[in-house]
């Protein structure tokens, strides 16, 4: 939807303007966490929506990528030239190992498989002491990205989370409509029919899957160098559980899907816990609206599906 | 390593699988017949040990607290397939997924507000409390013997419940076809009330017994939520054998793993780390057998669907 995206991309450029304004500079924080969040769901987005691959261990790259600059840091590597890259690699790896074995199986047991293989990496990560164990590894602050930009701002940070964030969901839109995004959204509709006109199906998913990873990497490595502090939490499966709701809340296949349910999932709680403690309440109460109401999710009321569109 | 202590944690191990087995039992049906991830399955078990909690304070018997506990989630459990889960069967997983969610969200608020952000205390009865000789050497604690007869009473009851009667035979047959059982004519709206019911009154009797000896509070249900999940799918979504052996196999892994693989690290790795090494290595490989079975046979052990 090229309609809606410029201006929202012009309204988030001012947006810390506008935050500055009106003296509230917590909000930029608020609003880098969202897009970091809207990365990590876009990419599960583009596992579930298009490539119909149901991973329920998304958290695991996620986690993987934080953890990979946490460790970098601790060991000294402390520039965003580094360990950024690094964590999209090292989650791509991950995520290309867990998936050759994960899409042997299909339905609830890719769910479960992929599932499986986050918790065994969460507890890996519970395991190492060294690396922080049960209480995670805090960072002693962001990583240097050089240029003259120091990322201790939260205002410079914001600013390279926007930019990032915009520049991977022009790939991915792009990724989506391109040969490669046809084809898997072909295996999608009809897995046997793909195959049988000739097209590699392990192979395109497999690519697909990783590709996933390598983005949620970043997302990681973004949110350690917001929250300052590598968890194993950022790998249980609850946080897998969060960013599946994120995509199904803004709507599966949908390329701003994940933007828009962790726009709205993380804004939801913030409102409503300034409100009242009891906010999971009225969170609860929310979701259950929609699903009841608009079970392909948010967008869906907007437009119809149209695997042609964006 | 003494083989007394090997026994003592093959008992704890029986245990904490007959108690999964409680909780998967309900899961499994659910899934198998009527299709449905239910992932609040986790709350009719905190509900469950909050019931008791309550009920063993104001009446001061525990059984009548396990009793009510019991009948009461079963009929909030019903009270939730007729309200809300009934319409969601025929939504696909991901709906499901996001409305159950949804219902954790609300039940644990719920629960918060009721009974407040403090973990209750529920009482081990003071006729239980005491260990039993079960033969020279080991002392084992009462109670949890009896959390391994109840289990084993209600396993053995539920699986001549399945496999004997007429009602079981709708539910095997609900959970190996769906469409056919329709067609043959069963009354599935009230079979599947009815299975609702029966799944969270077993959560609830798990939650009443392990209550005392875990603490009774808010999420306490996704953290064994999880495990439960992993006890069906190696056991084979809809399967109550499936369920049962699952169950034993994942409690046995769990509790040995957590003992015994620490004991066993010690002789080749320093203590300290040794100790913090085999707690995590114990649940990583209920992962790795769960990933293995999905692997090597994708419909569990036991498929329900033949």
């Amino acid at each position: 939807m090229p309609g809606v995206a410029l201006p929202a991309l012009a309204l988030l450029i001012a947006l810390p303007l506008v935050i500055q304004a009106i003296g509230q500079p917590f909000y930029t924080v608020l609003a880098s966490r969202i897009l970091i969040f809207a990365l990590a769901a876009s990419s599960l987005n583009l596992l579930i929506g298009f490539g119909g691959m149901v991973s329920f261990g998304h958290a695991a790259f996620f986690g993987t990528g934080a953890y990979t600059v946490a460790i970098l840091m601790f060991h000294g590597v402390d520039s965003a030239w580094i360990a950024w890259p690094a964590a999209v690699i090292v989650s791509a790896l991950a995520a290309t190992a867990i998936g050759a074995i994960s899409l042997h199986t299909r339905g609830v047991y890719f769910i479960m498989i992929t599932l499986a293989f986050a918790q065994m990496i969460y507890y890996v990560f519970v395991s190492l002491k060294m690396y922080g164990g049960d209480d995670g590894l805090s960072l002693p602050g962001r990583s240097a990205l050089g240029l003259g930009l120091d990322l201790k701002s939260d205002m410079v940070f914001y600013y390279v989370v926007l930019a990032l964030v915009a520049m991977t969901m022009v790939l991915l839109g792009r990724l989506v409509n391109a040969r490669f995004g046809r084809v898997l959204q072909g295996i999608r509709e009809n897995e046997s029919r793909a195959a049988a006109v000739g097209v590699p199906v392990y192979r395109y998913q497999l690519v697909c899957f990783a590709i996933g990873g390598a983005m949620a990497g970043l997302a990681g490595a973004l949110a350690v160098n917001q929250s300052g502090l590598a968890s194993p939490n950022l790998l249980y499966w609850t946080q897998s559980g969060m960013l599946m709701i994120m995509v199904i809340l803004g709507g599966v296949g949908f390329l701003y899907g994940g933007v828009l349910g962790a726009t709205v999932l993380l804004l939801l709680e913030e409102v409503l816990s300034d409100y009242t403690i009891h906010w999971q309440l009225g969170e609860g109460v929310v979701l259950l609206a929609i699903v009841l109401y608009a079970p392909n999710g948010l967008l869906s009321i907007i437009r119809r599906k149209a695997p042609a569109d964006a | 390593m003494d083989w007394i202590l090997l026994t003592e944690q093959t008992l704890n191990g029986l245990q904490f699988g007959l108690m999964l087995f409680l909780l998967a039992a309900g899961l499994t049906l659910v899934f198998g017949i009527m299709d449905m991830i239910n992932l609040a399955h986790g709350s009719l078990y905190m509900v469950g040990a909050y019931l008791a909690a309550t009920l063993a304070v104001t009446t001061g018997s525990f059984v009548i607290a396990l009793l009510g506990a019991a009948a009461g989630t079963a009929i909030f459990g019903a009270l939730l397939e007729v309200s809300l889960l009934r319409t969601l069967y025929q939504k696909d997983h991901l709906t499901q997924v996001l409305a159950t969610f949804a219902l954790i969200l609300i039940i644990n608020e719920g629960t918060r507000m009721i009974w407040g952000p403090q973990a209750l205390m529920l009482n081990i009865p003071d006729a239980l409390s005491g260990p039993v000789e079960l033969f020279a050497g080991l002392n084992y604690p009462a109670y949890r013997l009896l959390i391994i007869a109840v289990g084993v009473a209600v396993a053995l009851g539920l699986y001549l419940l399945v496999t004997r009667t007429r009602v079981g035979m709708l539910v095997r047959a609900g959970a190996s076809n769906r469409e056919m059982a329709l067609a043959m004519g069963v009354n599935v709206k009230r079979l599947f009330t009815a299975v609702f019911a029966v799944g969270a009154a077993l959560s609830a009797v798990a939650g009443a017994l392990l209550g005392p000896l875990l603490a009774v509070q808010v999420g306490m249900g996704e953290s064994i939520l999880i495990l439960a999940f992993v006890v069906i799918v190696i056991g084979g979504i809809g399967s109550i054998r499936g369920a049962l052996v699952g169950s034993l196999l994942v409690g046995f892994v769990d509790t040995v793993g957590r003992t015994l693989l620490p004991m066993g690290l010690r002789t080749v790795l320093p203590p300290a780390v040794a100790s913090n090494l085999g707690p995590a290595l114990a649940s990583i490989l209920i992962y790795v057998l769960m990933a293995s079975v999905l692997f090597w046979r994708p419909q569990g052990l036991f498929p329900a669907r033949g």
